[in-house]
């Protein structure tokens, strides 16, 4: 579905805060995939997603989304085929618009906006429905603007409407980061009831081993703007942390001084 | 003291409130294109003091060429939407920070206002020898045109703002980023948004033109500081009348009703004998107070805070 052929990218070249993010780095995801990417700070987990998502352009190197080459492609001509949630749950949804309205918004993801009418009577109740199934009582709410509600709320809406219309690829920017462990639990259970209900391949960072190993069928971690570990199936199944730590010290050349590089929670 | 009391003759100020409200509407027609700009878009757009004034220069010479008022009115919009395009092409195509694309485009217009006029400062038109939409001569009239333009565009945008379109547009100004993960090109609506709004205003302008019985080159000059009074007076002015929620062509009347408030302020300023020249200034300070009021306000209860939490024992 995804291929990323040696990529890289560098911030700032030729000055001092030049910063090589992607480094030559290859990743190809199979229908339907949902991977998990860990790394410490800086190790270009949220390049390679803004990579794949097109913020900016790479400066080498080639992306490919469901066989076509969208290397040269906009952000906006990029998201006909891309869900994105973010980490800072105010990013996903325009505060000053009706919940309803956000969700029509999504709705027409890669769509001509044109002069119909912005919200149907018919996706309306689709919508209730949709929002009933959250189990935080929004169906109510349809009508409220979304900035009055809570980020757990919107982090949970932001999702919904990443899946609205079905996506070829989810990225999510640990879009838990922000929420407390209560609601992160929940918007993280919601992630995967909708990755595998829609059968949709993801792209999830996390600062969170534990969650990098329990979800997902595929992990992989980053250092440097390079993929130093990529486990799948069985072997990642049976991943535990302390294992994870240690094969980050053989591959990385160098030990995790703390959880804290990680900065795992738990 | 008391002498400048008895100089002041209340008939006077009611004889004037009327014209007042008539130049109101048109100055709120204006400021319902400013609504799109400032308050959808987030973009403070300082094109309008140009395009105001193309808008008047365009109507006037064009019925001074032999168009029904209704068509030179028609072209004026068109001048204004072009206006808008430039500096929307500057801002998303070149690079150009809205605010710096609006004042190139307004100081470039200046110039293409005079060649409209044919290089004079101002053009007059004559309510005696042509048909105009509306003038100071029939002050009733000009009312009543006047709010039947301003209802019927308020309808307009209602609708235009309800679409899929428009709230693309909307969105676009509300949360850009978000507006790009979901598909849209936010420059095309940003020169879109740009665009309709300056056609606005130079709708506006025309009216004023024809209103007064002339077009003049600087008769833009404020005009966006005058339209942010119109929004902001009538966001004020509606919430307190509707408490909290206010529906979107509410809000919409609403600047309408704020920029004929702000103009029957104008006249009885006037009418207290305030030097005509210093006008411009009270409308700064007006405009730069209420635009100061939500800074004020957070800053005021952040200062309480942090006053209370010091007070917090065992918190070193």
């Amino acid at each position: 579905m995804l291929d990323l052929i040696r990529i890289s990218k560098t911030f700032n070249p030729g000055t001092i805060n030049e910063k090589k993010a992607l480094s030559d780095l290859s990743l190809h995801l199979d229908d339907g995939e949902f991977v998990t990417v860990i790394g410490g700070n800086g190790a270009g987990k949220s390049t390679l997603l803004n990579a794949v998502a097109g913020v900016w352009g790479v400066d080498s190197g080639q992306i490919l989304l469901g066989g076509e080459d969208i290397t040269a492609w906009p952000e906006h001509k990029r998201a006909v085929h891309i869900g994105r949630v973010f980490q800072d749950p105010m990013m996903g949804t325009a505060p000053n618009m009706q919940l309803e309205e956000n969700l029509a918004l999504a709705l027409r993801r890669g769509q001509k906006r044109g002069l119909k009418w912005g919200v149907t009577k018919l996706e309306r109740e689709d919508y209730r429905a949709l929002l009933a199934d959250l189990g935080l009582g929004l169906e109510e709410r349809l009508t409220a603007k979304v900035g009055l509600l809570s980020g757990g709320q919107r982090q949970a809406v932001t999702l919904l409407m990443a899946a609205l219309r079905q996506p070829k690829l989810l990225l999510l920017d640990e879009h838990t980061a922000a929420l407390d462990p209560a609601t992160a639990a929940k918007v993280l259970e919601l992630s995967d009831r909708i990755i595998s209900e829609a059968h949709l391949t993801a792209l999830m960072i996390t600062h969170n081993m534990t969650d990098a190993i329990r979800h997902g069928d595929r992990l992989i971690m980053m250092d440097e703007g390079r993929i130093i570990l990529d486990v799948r199936g069985e072997e990642k199944k049976k991943l535990t942390k302390r294992e994870l730590i240690d094969r980050f010290a053989q591959s990385a050349g160098y030990q995790l001084e703390t959880d804290q590089t990680l900065l795992s929670k738990n | 003291m008391s002498a400048y009391f008895a100089s002041l003759s209340l008939l006077k100020l009611v004889k004037n409130l009327p014209g007042g409200v008539a130049q109101g509407l048109i100055w709120g027609i204006m400021a319902l294109g400013i609504y799109i700009t400032f308050r959808l878009l987030d973009v403070a757009d300082l094109t309008v003091d140009g395009s105001f004034s193309t808008g008047g220069a365009v109507t006037v010479m064009l019925i001074l060429a032999g168009w029904p008022a209704w068509a030179a009115l028609l072209m004026a919009v068109l001048a204004g939407l072009l206006a808008g395009l430039v500096t929307g092409m500057l801002h998303t195509r070149l690079g150009i920070p809205a605010i710096l694309a609006g004042i190139l485009t307004q100081l470039a217009l200046y110039s293409v206002n005079l060649r409209i006029m044919g290089m004079s400062a101002n053009k007059a038109v004559s309510v005696d020898k042509y048909r105009l939409v509306l003038s100071l001569r029939n002050i009733p009239s000009a009312i009543l045109v006047g709010a039947i333009l301003a209802a019927l565009i308020v309808a307009l945008m209602y609708w235009y703002f309800g679409t899929e379109q428009g709230s693309a547009i909307r969105a676009t100004g509300n949360n850009p980023a978000m507006s790009r993960a979901l598909g849209i090109n936010i420059d095309n609506m940003k020169v879109l948004g740009l665009s309709l709004s300056n056609g606005l205003v130079a709708l506006s302008g025309g009216l004023m033109a024809q209103y007064q019985g002339f077009a003049d080159v600087n008769m833009g000059r404020g005009a966006i500081v005058i339209g942010l009074a119109a929004v902001i007076i009538g966001e004020v002015i509606g919430r307190v009348l509707f408490r909290k929620y206010i529906n979107f062509s509410v809000t919409l009347a609403f600047t309408v009703i704020g920029g004929v408030l702000y103009y029957l302020v104008i006249v009885v300023v006037l009418w207290l004998r305030l030097n005509s020249n210093d006008l411009k200034l009270f409308t700064a300070v007006v405009v730069a107070l209420f635009l100061a009021v939500p800074t004020l306000r957070e800053r005021r209860r952040h200062g309480v805070r942090r006053g209370r939490t010091k007070e917090v024992p065992g918190d070193a």
